[in-house]
């Protein structure tokens, strides 16, 4: 008897805390439908106004703060996946002097907060004239990526069994061809998990695209939404189709891939 | 909620510490080629990374207004930021905000696992991804929805409180001296339970039951159990989930810029929100630097002592 109230009491505690959860992402939908200047609190609108979607695409320009998302996560997940590829081949299966301080250095990255390094990345990458470029947001997302990203692939290929190695070698396999034909083959879930995370880190930085970008074209989804914020401070239904207009890419990322998001994240993943 | 990690749920410090072991056995023989591999990572990541961030502690110590010539002061900021009151509030502001963002969060998800450890649960994948959405969700977002719900006027909050007869209660909650830190400090409690919720379930089910049969052949109670069992055997998630939420209030820009701006007046502004502001705001790129370098060193403190206390446990 107490097993079927100890089941009722979690189902019941669970529902209650993926109600809280779900409340304000649900609300911010239902807002986004209402008709303009009705909104007051969470309710169910009377009648459906999918125009505000297209009036705050139009009036928040998100079509270019999109587009300037897409160059840039796309750009830094890319890059970040094949660099920690190799720099995790390297320190997973190979030896040589220093590897483990070098190793250190990269797990150094695990821990620097970006605030941290913000302020001479803005004066440096000015002082080359790279401020305000799609470079600025590239450049050091990818730096930062690479710590997670080297520290991933490392420890997947440190877990993969030598003789899978070993056979590619007995048959003359090069070292590039063994990563590339042999060992990314079998980390493709490691991979996924590992592009998935890099994506939503990028998806959702601000403060880098704050500093970095002045010119409204360069603008990422994120910033651009604060800036619609600004100006919609009062258009709360505008608004929130805006905010739904900027989650919706790393939401629907989130629905078909949630298995490589929560294993990515819950092994501890950081990005500086 | 049965995914097996790949690689040790641990990071930073700890992840390499327990590397070690593995390191003995060499991973094949020595190979010049390791460099050529490593060398592209290590370009990008010493450029963006490494030499950022000698280059801060460099800058922290001068007085810089970003444009004209700098004077090399010394330690002069860090003394500045001991003496400045608005700076320690800014610290200060970070310990309560930990409290939201980290202790609350491991509180709740330790409570649910205890329970949970008790009964077998079917179904909890569906809660999984529910529990874990807000971690996903921009901060930007995040920072609109609430912002939404805090509304002075007709926010959701003082609707609900108008609807209950608590006219009273409402207020702006974000524009109010006493009221904005903790309701700050809340959004941070909504983003961070479902992630705590979800790593403990999961690691109360990879607990054995044998060892919850022989707690309770030993006649234990439920606290006792908690005590005796559980709690010693989520150690290791318990340690990612402290440092997660710990890193996250610490780094706290994003919210606290778009809900506050850190006011009212200074009520919440963090350190985080504080290097933005000196430097590119007020102009002292100097004294920024500073937080900024004090900021990475609390993040490697802390780091670095959940991680030992976790291991000197096992």
């Amino acid at each position: 008897m107490t097993g079927r109230i100890d089941r009722v009491v979690n189902y019941g505690l669970l529902v209650a805390f993926s109600f809280i959860a779900l409340y304000p992402i649900g609300g911010i939908v239902l807002a986004a439908l209402q008709r303009p200047g009705e909104l007051s609190g969470f309710s169910i609108p009377r009648d459906l106004h999918f125009s505000n979607f297209a009036e705050a695409w139009t009036q928040g320009h998100f079509a270019t703060y999109l587009k300037s998302s897409v160059i840039v996560s796309v750009s830094v997940v890319a890059v970040a996946t094949l660099l920690s590829l190799l720099a995790g081949f390297a320190f997973g299966t190979m030896k040589f002097a220093g590897h483990k301080m070098l190793f250190y250095v990269f797990l150094l990255g695990l821990m620097v907060p970006l605030e941290g390094i913000v302020i001479p990345l803005y004066y440096d990458l000015r002082a080359l004239s790279l401020t305000d470029t799609y470079w600025a947001l590239i450049l050091p997302q990818i730096g930062l990526s690479l710590a997670f990203g080297t520290f991933w692939m490392r420890a997947f290929f440190m877990s993969t069994p030598r003789s899978l190695i070993e056979a590619a070698e007995i048959d003359g396999a090069r070292n590039w061809s063994i990563l590339w034909r042999v060992l990314v083959p079998f980390a493709r879930p490691a991979v996924l998990t590992m592009m998935v995370l890099i994506f939503m880190w990028t998806w959702n930085e601000f403060l880098l695209a704050l500093v970095m970008v002045s010119s409204e074209n360069l603008r990422t989804a994120p910033l651009g939404l604060a800036f619609f914020q600004g100006q919609h401070a009062s258009e709360a239904t505008l608004l929130a189709a805006g905010a739904i207009i900027v989650a919706l890419p790393v939401v629907v990322t989130y629905v078909f891939l949630q298995r490589h998001f929560i294993r990515g994240m819950l092994s501890g993943a950081v990005k500086g | 909620m049965k995914d097996s990690l790949p690689v040790p749920a641990r990071i930073g410090v700890r992840a390499g510490r327990r590397a070690h072991a593995r390191d003995k056995a060499p991973p094949g023989e020595p190979r010049a080629i390791g460099y050529l591999y490593l060398l592209p990572a290590l370009l990008v990541y010493g450029a963006f990374v490494l030499l950022p961030l000698g280059h801060s502690v460099l800058l922290s110590f001068y007085e810089w207004d970003g444009i004209t010539e700098g004077t090399w002061i010394g330690l002069s900021n860090y003394q500045d930021l001991i003496a400045d009151p608005q700076t320690r509030a800014a610290f200060l502001h970070s310990l309560v905000l930990i409290l939201f963002y980290s202790v609350l969060p491991v509180a709740i998800g330790l409570l649910l696992a205890a329970l949970i450890s008790r009964t077998d649960l079917r179904g909890l994948t569906w809660f999984r991804t529910i529990l874990f959405l807000p971690q996903v969700v921009p901060l930007v977002v995040v920072a609109v929805i609430w912002s939404y719900i805090y509304a002075p006027g007709a926010g959701p909050l003082n609707e609900g409180l108008r609807a209950a007869g608590l006219d009273g209660l409402t207020r702006s909650w974000l524009g109010d001296f006493s009221w904005a830190l903790p309701s700050v400090g809340l959004i941070g409690t909504w983003v961070q339970y479902g992630l705590c919720m979800v790593l403990f379930i999961a690691g109360v089910q990879k607990i054995p039951t044998s060892l919850y049969d022989a707690a309770r052949v030993d006649g234990a109670g439920p606290g006792h159990e908690f005590l005796a069992v559980t709690l010693p055997n989520l150690r290791n998630e318990i340690a990612v989930a402290l440092t997660l939420t710990i890193i996250a209030s610490l780094r706290n820009f994003d919210l606290v810029y778009l809900t506050t701006k850190g006011g009212p007046g200074n009520a919440t502004s963090v350190p985080a929100f504080e290097v933005y502001n000196q430097a590119f705001e007020v102009g002292q790129v100097g004294f920024a630097s500073a937080i900024g370098v004090v900021l990475a060193l609390v993040i490697f403190a802390i780091t670095g002592v959940v991680n030992r206390i976790a291991e000197a446990r096992e």
